[in-house]
C-alpha cells in the first residue's frame, strides 16, 4: 500500500453518520479492563474506553506522568488492554516521534496516540509536541484536560480557567486559560478537534476520523473532574453537558482549513444558556470574586465569537 | 553489518534487557476488587427500565453490561448511570457493610 500523502485521510471519511446508526456501530470490545484506580466518576476512566473503543487493539498509547499513568493499576498488573508506553512528563510527543518512525520502518501501521493531561501538555509537554507537529510525525495527540495538575493534587496549570480555585490559587486563578488549540493550529496540522466526556459518542467519531490522516492529529478533550472541580462524582456527565451549553466549552473539529462546528454546539454556540449554571455547579467556583467572572465571562464570548466567524467563512 | 553479533545472541540480549524493565500485564482486577470502594449501590428496577442502555454507554468503568446487569465486584458506586438514566429506573442505595 503506498502512503496516503501528508494531511489526506488514508481511509474514507466515517464521521457523517447519524446518533442512532453510531451506538450500534461501536465496538463492542473493552480495552479497559475491570478497572482501573481512577476516582469514582473520572472522566479519564470514561474517555479511555471510547477512545481504544475507536483506535482498536494495534494501538500504543504513550502516557506521561499525570492521573492516567497511575489509574493503569498495580504493578505487575495493568487495566489497560493495549500497549503502554509511561513516559517522562517533558517526553511524551517526542517519545511518540521515535516510536512512529521506528514503526513505519518497520513496515507497521500501528497506531500511535499520546495521552497527555493538561499539564503535561500546555505547560511542562509544549516544546515536544510543538517538534513533533512540526516534524508531521504520523499519530494522534490527545489531550486529557481536567485544567489543573490532578495527580499532585490538583494545583494549577496553564490550562486552569480565570477565577477557579486551585491548591496553589485559593483566591482564584488570576490569569487566563492558555489557549493550546490556537497554538496547535498555528503548526498547521492534518485534522484538530475539540471533544468531551460527556458525550462519549461524539469523542468516539474524533479519534477514528482523525486517525485516519496521515500526519499528526490533536484532540482537546475537556475532563470534568469531580475530584478537583468540586462536585458530586455521579454527575461528571451533566457537568460535561453544561460545559457545552453555556458554550464554555465548543465542540469543533477543523480540517484543510476549514471549522465545522460539532451537533452538540450547533445550538449553544447561537443562544447559549447562562454561564452561571454551569459554573455554579462546582465548588472551584465558589465565592468567585465578580471582577475575575467578568473577564471569564468576556473571554468566553469572545471565543465563541471567534468560533462562529471561523465556522461561518465562506 | 561490521561487528554484528549472531541472531541468537541478539535474542538472548534483547530478552535479559527485556527483563531489566518494569513491564505491567493486562489483567482483570489490576486495581483491586474496585466494589468495595462503594458506599451507594445502584440497583436497576426492571419495571421502570426501558432498556435503551445509556447507563451502559455512560458507565466510565463499563461494568454495564449490554443486558443491564452490573458488576458489583468492580462498580465504584459513583452514581452516574442513576443520574444519567432518562427513566429514573436505577436507585442508589446505602449499603450495609
Ligand atoms: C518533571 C516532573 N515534574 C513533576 C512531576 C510530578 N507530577 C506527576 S503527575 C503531575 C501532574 C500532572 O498534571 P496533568 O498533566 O494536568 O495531568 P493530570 O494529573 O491532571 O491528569 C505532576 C506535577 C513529574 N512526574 N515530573
Ligand atoms: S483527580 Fe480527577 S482526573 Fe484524576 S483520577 Fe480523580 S477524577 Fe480522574
Ligand atoms: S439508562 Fe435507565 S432506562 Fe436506560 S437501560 Fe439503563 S436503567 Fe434502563
Ligand atoms: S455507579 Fe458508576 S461505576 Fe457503578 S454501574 Fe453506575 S456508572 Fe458504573
Ligand atoms: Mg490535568
Amino acid at each position: 500500500m503506498t502512503p496516503p500523502a501528508h494531511g489526506e485521510p488514508s481511509l474514507p471519511p466515517v464521521f457523517k453518520r447519524r446518533a442512532g446508526e453510531t451506538m450500534a456501530q461501536i465496538p463492542k470490545e473493552e480495552y479497559i479492563l475491570e478497572t482501573t484506580s481512577a476516582c469514582p466518576g473520572c472522566s479519564s476512566s470514561l474517555s479511555l474506553r471510547y477512545i481504544l473503543k475507536a483506535a482498536g487493539p494495534d494501538t500504543v498509547l504513550v502516557i506521561p506522568a499525570s492521573c492516567s499513568s497511575v489509574i493503569q493499576g498495580m504493578y505487575p498488573n495493568t487495566a489497560v488492554n493495549v500497549p503502554v508506553y509511561n513516559i517522562a512528563f517533558a517526553a511524551a510527543a517526542s517519545c511518540a516521534s521515535g516510536m512512529v518512525a521506528g514503526l513505519r520502518r518497520a513496515g507497521r501501521e500501528t497506531k500511535v496516540i499520546v495521552y497527555a493531561g493538561d499539564g503535561g501538555t500546555v505547560d511542562i509537554g509544549l516544546q515536544a509536541l510543538s517538534g513533533a507537529l512540526e516534524r508531521e510525525t504520523d499519530f494522534l495527540y490527545i489531550c486529557f484536560d481536567n485544567e489543573a495538575y490532578g495527580n499532585t493534587g490538583m494545583q494549577r496549570s496553564g490550562s486552569t480557567p480565570l477565577g477557579a480555585l486551585t491548591t496553589t490559587t485559593p483566591l482564584g486563578k488570576i490569569h487566563p486559560k492558555k489557549e493550546i488549540d490556537r497554538i496547535v493550529e498555528a503548526h498547521h496540522p492534518p485534522y484538530q478537534a475539540t471533544a468531551i466526556s460527556a458525550f462519549p459518542l461524539d469523542l468516539f467519531q474524533k479519534v477514528e476520523k482523525a486517525l485516519t490522516f496521515r500526519g499528526p492529529s490533536f484532540i482537546h478533550l475537556l475532563a470534568p473532574c469531580p475530584t478537583g472541580w468540586r462536585f458530586p462524582h455521579g454527575k461528571t456527565i451533566e457537568v460535561g453537558r453544561m460545559a457545552v451549553k453555556t458554550a464554555a466549552w465548543v465542540l469543533w473539529e477543523r480540517g484543510q482549513g476549514r471549522l465545522s462546528v460539532s451537533a452538540p454546539s450547533k445550538g449553544p454556540l447561537k443562544r447559549p444558556v447562562p454561564l452561571q449554571d454551569y459554573l455554579g455547579m462546582q465548588g472551584r467556583f465558589k465565592g468567585l470574586d465578580p471582577a475575575l467572572l467578568s473577564r471569564l465571562q468576556q473571554g468566553i464570548g469572545t471565543n465563541r465569537e471567534a468560533i462562529l466567524a471561523e465556522a461561518e467563512r465562506p | 553489518m561490521k561487528g554484528r553479533k549472531p541472531a541468537g545472541e541478539r535474542k538472548e540480549r534483547r530478552k535479559k534487557q527485556r527483563e531489566r524493565l518494569a513491564i505491567s500485564k493486562p489483567k482483570k482486577g489490576a486495581s483491586g476488587k474496585t466494589g468495595a470502594w462503594r458506599t451507594f449501590r445502584p440497583v436497576i428496577d426492571p419495571e421502570k427500565c426501558s432498556k435503551c442502555g445509556l447507563c451502559s454507554l455512560y458507565c466510565p468503568e463499563g461494568v454495564i453490561s449490554e443486558d443491564l446487569k452490573i458488576d458489583y465486584d468492580f462498580c465504584k458506586g459513583c452514581g452516574i448511570c442513576a443520574n444519567e438514566c432518562p427513566k429514573k429506573a436505577i436507585r442508589m442505595e446505602r449499603e450495609e457493610r
